[in-house]
């Protein structure tokens, strides 16, 4: 009964926002809110368009950067980690996965961006990687570790390499785990503002070239809600739809890439 | 109970072995003659795994593994500082005590994954060696219609069978089994142990058995290992009617182990 209880104090804060985003939200979704770049400040609200596709830009540019550096961080860990190197990476590794996110964002700042001289999407997109390369090194490791040892033993009597022993036997076993590893983590960096603001610092417009900076949604709506004008605020309650619409369709994709690794 | 074979297959002279500090092989010295069966008998912790596992380096695999000695395969050291590990897999096979197909391929590419990942025989025709593997392996009447199901779909005993084509289909000259019965019931037990006395034709089979009744059936020579020791071996027939060793008898006669 008291954790019933508890489940329904914890449960309460989150009905209770997703309640005031839809009810607040859902009235600006319109085509032209989706598409459309943001209007003159305190006059007309205009749309998302940008901070959509910055968002969609920093997703896909970050996967690229951390998606393999992860992946093969946690292959390495995983079949070759038997040493006591591997095992100071995985504690690094872990304290990587709790680094305070706006730390991130001033490191890539400072390296990136004031070398550079300007901020971009790839400042914001390295910076992202860097909180995501950690959890899909993790969520990598653990699912190969899945993998019975059994079936590297039958694919090495066989004679076969042990680079193609990972490849083709150890990586397609763990493949729905993977999966579900890189998915979590692009829900978790699409979601990031601290990481952002010192890296990509926002745009009204489009993208405009990769030495330029970009909107993002989460920015979007930090700088929507400290604006004292009433079209911004609802602008930024749009906005805050969108991201937990996006960030709710790639937990469904989990869902669904988990539950094929339990039928199988 | 075949033709009388008389090369020698496999041979170790001085072999031992070492899981980190712990010796589980003490100077054995055992010769596996061409086109036999020669099981290896003992009780558990003996270090019978340990023992066929040098033969085709598998041993090594393990963390903090440790090898002394030589293993002959025709002759030439297999611990020879110039010798692929990988390359004598491909000659001396290995199935396992638990059944372990490939769990995400079909019964078709499972058979045929030794002879993809290894790149070797390039051009030649899979689906003729899947089917001859299969047939060897005393499986291809009851899977033909279902190649294309999942590996892990049959029975356990199926599924060693299915191990043990896999095994065949790289064509290796040597075959070790590991306990390939322990997991299965007495009927699979059965089919396995009538392909074991047939594969003997093309192959040299080393298996490794806990059941005595079992390497009394299938073998013609047999090795009794005692606390990492090799105690007696000879032929099948006078190891199990006139050991020479009391420690032997006591064993087969089930006063241990």
């Amino acid at each position: 009964m008291l954790c019933f209880i508890c489940v329904i104090i914890a449960v309460i804060p989150l009905l209770s926002i997703l309640f005031e985003v839809v009810v607040r939200g859902a009235p600006q979704l319109s085509l032209q809110f989706l598409t459309q770049p943001s209007g003159v400040i305190g006059q007309s609200a205009g749309g998302i368009g940008p901070a959509i596709q910055g968002t969609l830009i920093l997703i896909g540019l970050t996967s690229l950067i951390g998606v393999p550096i992860g992946v093969l961080s946690g292959v390495y860990l995983a079949e070759y980690g038997n040493n006591k190197y591997a095992a100071s990476m995985r504690t690094v590794n872990d304290i990587l996965t709790e680094f305070p996110s706006i730390v991130v964002g001033i490191t890539v700042f400072s390296v990136v961006v004031l070398n550079t001289g300007y901020h971009s999407p790839l400042a914001g997109a390295i910076a992202l990687a860097l909180i995501l390369i950690p959890i899909v090194a993790r969520t990598t490791e653990e699912s190969l570790k899945l993998v019975p040892n059994s079936v590297r033993e039958a694919s090495l009597a066989l004679g076969v390499h042990k680079w193609r022993t990972t490849l083709n036997i150890v990586l397609p076993a763990a493949k729905s785990g993977l999966i579900t590893g890189i998915l979590l983590a692009v829900a978790r960096i699409a979601g990031e503002t601290a990481p952002l603001i010192m890296t990509v610092l926002g745009n009204q417009n489009f993208f405009s070239g990769f030495d330029q900076p970009i909107d993002a949604l989460p920015l979007r709506i930090w700088k929507d809600a400290l604006m004292p004008y009433p079209s911004s605020q609802a602008q930024g309650w749009g906005a805050a739809l969108v991201l937990i619409l996006i960030v709710l369709s790639l937990n469904i994709g989990v869902r669904i890439a988990s539950r094929s690794r339990l039928q199988k | 109970m075949s033709e009388t074979p008389s090369k020698d297959k496999m041979q170790c002279n001085g072999l031992s072995a070492w899981f980190g500090s712990k010796q589980a092989l003490k100077n054995i010295n055992l010769t596996v003659k061409a086109n036999s069966v020669t099981a290896i008998i003992g009780p558990s912790g003996c270090g019978k795994s340990t023992l066929v596992r040098c033969f085709n380096r598998m041993h090594e695999l393990i963390p903090n593994s440790k090898i002394e000695g030589k293993v002959l395969l025709d002759g030439e050291n297999i611990y020879a500082d110039h010798v692929d590990p990988v390359l004598i897999r491909r000659r001396v096979g290995m199935v396992f005590q638990k059944p372990n197909p490939f769990p995400t391929m079909s019964i078709y590419d499972n058979v045929a994954a030794g002879l993809k990942l290894t790149g070797v025989k390039k051009g030649k025709n899979l689906d003729d060696i899947v089917k001859q593997s299969l047939e060897k392996a005393h499986l291809w009447d009851e899977v033909k219609d279902d190649l294309k199901k999942s590996g892990t779909s049959i029975s356990g005993g199926q599924q060693q069978r299915l191990c043990i084509a896999r095994a065949i289909a790289l064509q290796p000259e040597v075959i070790l089994m590991d306990e390939p019965c322990s997991a299965l019931d007495p009927i699979a037990t059965a089919k396995i142990e009538e392909l074991i006395v047939s594969l003997k034709r093309d192959y040299t089979v080393v298996v490794v058995t806990h059941n005595m009744q079992q390497a009394a059936r299938v073998s013609d020579f047999t090795a009794f290992l005692y606390l990492g020791q090799l105690v007696e071996y000879g032929a099948t027939i006078s190891v199990f009617e006139n050991p020479k060793s009391e420690l032997t008898e006591k064993y087969i006669t089930g006063k241990f182990g």
